[in-house]
């Protein structure tokens, strides 16, 4: 019988948005097939069938924002029929009043209609559609989610925690409860009011890209706003915006901000900047590209500089670490983190073992990341997480500029444009093609002297470019 | 601010009251010529006379009754209750006279009296003479019922309850005599109707009145010391009427609330505490409303079973944990 719920995909997940359907009502699924794409504050994210069946009602619409734990689809396995299939519509009054729903079920297994709003929303709604056959009210779980209660175990929220969900949007389904027989107190929905649910990565950058291109998609609203009104796509937020009309920040911008706000606030910062001779490594690089023939494998600056960061990094472990209080931690692997700057703010994808991948791997690995970054394909273990981040405004014409640490890194780096100079060497002067690269470090963990020393190394890797190479 | 003891603080408000009104006279027994039992009245009766300061026979229901008539007839009585254990002889002249006349003569009579004496217990008195009776009277409309615990609350209710036209019932805190505190000099009365924020905080409210009121503000430090939770702690100390304000407001910013009495639990302050945060504050409940009260018995004389059946500090603590969730 399986209804699809809208999955929790993080700690921080509200709400997603139902991006489209991969498979059209009346299909049939085998388990594990992908039938829906949805957007969540971050990636883009298939959901797959939980059970073979048929794929007989569609509840909610391409485009719906749906809270976590909201129906999204039913699934009938053979031999179940559909009874009485939910609307839309009778989801969101099920949310406000659960006794429309839950007087469809089964009187043994819901007999709980005195709770209040968003009890038992889903087994109730789960044993609605599979109202003829009230002997399986085991089956009434909710897919993908892991369930918080068993089946048909009523909610106990406080009369507290049951109105800061109705007024913040939380799907009390989702959180375990703390206090006696389960209840839910208010410290368990703290990190949904507060925001202080882990939140993933985000690439430090001071600036934005200089074109921002337009959401293609709804952007994810902010959690207190309701459903209906959640899905107004930003472009008419951005685009003719009357002057004076305040504007929500997406999430990702908000979280961006925060997450920035607490860096430079906490972190004391302290900015180190060389200039690198880049001619060997423009040379280098056009020779390594006309010898590979599929794009893929085509090695950017950034992937030199990745890549040097990370073998600098074997010289430096003191910078490939974490801050937490008064403990430094210590990584045993180098993951470097690439800021993208995608729709609405950053992200940083990393890559794994940065140091042990061939260059060619490293730029094959980089481009998908930074594509999917774009495209919203990221999963959140892509990155929520990383040890040291390479931000890199080559691109747009940019002398140089300074980064703020994504914390609990120790330390980011900023990378200029590559530029033709008049340069004196061995007292000539000739064109020069060079690089301005800043490192901003986290003094409570390391020095000046280190951080120049580490900057050498990584000067030392971009302009011997074959070592990345060989290493 | 001069400092002085419950005791002085309660007397110079009469003083005062007396020296500034002459309608405002004294009656009990051994007030006068003795000093009264717990010397309440030490020296007033050299310093008034006996037309104002009037020992009375072994007799509460009758010099109860004179004093009501005296009020009827435009006097300002203080009736001393030697403990309010004693009131129950005078109960019927209380409770069907003194709160009942002003209504039944559509107020062409008012009962301005005040009816004072140390209420609860705590010093070994047994069963008899331990009574918390704020709920008893706090019950009935017609009457108003006041238990302050700070010497400088005591001072200002005390002149409140003089100047006011309805019989009040005035419960010191008689274990708390000898306590001291600042009283700010000359005319201050504190309004009946109005609790006591006597500490702020935003984890949890702590609300109680009478000598408890001094326990809970113990606890409420060591809260703040060991765990970093800051409780509010609400001092009542007007039953009736009732400030439903600040104890709703308070609930609302905390979530939760432990109510502190040393009264038995049914059918009292606690109750009705508990009942109007559920009416009115319900939507802001993280956890259900604690009330911490005396045993269920009538109280032993033995020390450690008079102990036993009042709230300890042990069991607030224990209360305010499963208040915060918290296992300690």
């Amino acid at each position: 019988m399986p209804t699809v719920i809208m999955p929790k995909m993080g700690d921080g997940m509200e709400e997603g948005t139902l991006l489209k359907w991969l498979r059209a009502a009346g299909e049939t699924v085998a388990e594990g097939d992908p039938i829906a794409e949805i957007e969540t504050d971050k990636v883009s994210l298939e959901i797959s069938a939980e059970a073979a069946g048929t794929l007989t009602e569609q509840i909610a619409s391409e485009g719906d924002s749906i809270p976590v734990g909201k129906p999204i689809a039913v699934i009938l396995g053979e031999g179940e029929t559909a009874q009485s299939a939910p609307s839309p519509q009778a989801a969101e009054a099920g949310a406000e009043d659960d006794r429309a729903v839950a007087a469809d079920a089964p009187p043994a297994t819901h007999a709980d209609a005195d709770g209040a709003a968003a009890d038992s929303l889903v087994q109730a709604q789960g044993a609605a559609t599979n109202g003829v056959t009230p002997a399986m009210p085991a089956e009434v779980t909710p897919a993908h989610a892991a369930p918080v209660r068993q089946a048909g175990e009523r909610l106990r929220a406080s009369p507290l925690v049951k109105r800061l969900a109705a007024e913040h949007g939380i799907d009390l389904q989702q959180v375990a409860g703390t206090g006696p027989g389960g209840r839910i107190v208010k410290d368990d929905i703290a990190p949904f009011l507060t925001g202080a649910a882990p939140i993933p990565a985000v690439a430090p950058a001071p600036t934005a890209p200089a074109s921002e291109p337009q959401p293609a998609a709804p952007v994810a609203p902010a959690p207190s706003a309701q459903p209906a009104a959640a899905q107004t796509p930003v472009q008419a937020a951005a685009n003719g915006r009357p002057a004076g009309v305040p504007r929500e920040m997406s999430r990702i911008r908000r979280t961006t901000g925060k997450r920035m706000t607490e860096s430079k606030q906490l972190v004391p910062h302290f900015y180190v900047s060389t200039d690198v001779d880049m001619a060997a490594a423009v040379a280098f690089r056009a020779q390594a590209n006309a010898q590979v023939a599929d794009d893929a494998s085509k090695i950017s600056f950034n992937d030199l500089i990745i890549k040097a960061c990370a073998l600098a990094l074997r010289e430096f472990p003191n910078l490939n670490t974490s801050l937490e209080g008064d403990q430094l931690h210590d990584h045993a692997n180098i993951d470097i983190n690439i800021a993208v700057a995608i729709e609405g703010g950053l992200i940083a994808p990393f890559i794994p073992d940065t140091d042990q991948k061939s260059l060619g791997a490293v730029a094959r690995m980089a481009k998908d990341l930074v594509g999917r970054a774009r495209s919203g394909g990221l999963k959140p273990e892509e990155y929520q997480g990383g040890t040291f981040t390479v931000s890199n405004l080559g691109m747009y014409d940019v002398e140089e500029f300074i980064a703020i640490i994504n914390p609990p890194q120790a330390a980011i780096l900023a990378v200029g444009s590559i530029k033709e100079l008049p340069v004196v060497q061995d007292g000539q002067l000739t064109v020069g093609q060079r690089m301005k690269i800043t490192l901003s470090a986290d003094h409570r963990v390391t020095d000046g002297a280190e951080v120049a020393r580490f900057l050498q190394a990584v000067k030392r890797s971009l302009e011997n470019p074959m070592t990345l190479a060989l290493s | 601010m001069p400092v002085m003891t419950y005791r002085e603080a309660l007397k110079s408000a009469m003083v005062a009251e007396m020296e500034r009104d002459e309608s405002v006279v004294m009656l009990g027994e051994d007030i006068g010529i003795y000093g009264g039992t717990h010397l309440i009245t030490d020296g007033l009766f050299e310093r008034f006379g006996p037309k104002r300061i009037i020992d009375t026979p072994i007799a509460e229901g009758g010099f109860t009754g004179a004093a009501i008539g005296m009020a009827m007839a435009g006097l300002r009585p203080i009736v001393e209750m030697m403990t309010w254990n004693f009131s129950f002889l005078a109960a019927d002249q209380i409770i069907q006279n003194a709160a009942k006349l002003r209504y039944f003569s559509g107020g062409q009579v008012t009962v301005p009296l005040v009816i004072r004496g140390p209420n609860g217990g705590g010093v070994q008195l047994s069963a008899q003479h331990t009574h918390s009776l704020e709920g008893f009277y706090g019950h009935f409309p017609g009457l108003k019922v006041v238990s302050p615990v700070t010497p400088h609350d005591v001072k200002g209710m005390m002149l409140t309850a003089i100047r006011d036209p309805n019989p009040v019932i005035f419960l010191e805190a008689g274990a708390l005599y000898g306590t001291k505190g600042e009283v700010p000099e000359g005319d201050f009365a504190v309004p009946f109707g109005e609790a006591r924020v006597a500490r702020e905080g935003r984890d949890i409210s702590l609300i109680a009145y009478g000598r408890q009121v001094n326990m809970v503000l113990k606890i409420a430090d060591k809260l703040a010391a060991e765990e970093g939770v800051e409780a509010e702690v609400i001092d009542l100390r007007s039953i009736r009427p009732f400030d439903e304000g600040t104890i709703l407001e308070s609930v609302r910013k905390t979530n939760r609330a432990v109510v502190v009495q040393e009264q038995w639990r049914y059918y009292s302050v606690a109750s009705e505490v508990a009942a109007l945060i559920q009416e009115q504050a319900f939507d802001h409940l993280d956890a259900p409303v604690e009330r911490v009260s005396g045993e269920e018995v009538p109280a032993p004389y033995a020390r450690n079973l008079e102990v036993a059946a009042f709230p300890s500090e042990q069991q607030i603590l224990d209360a305010a944990h499963r208040a915060l969730y918290r296992k300690v």
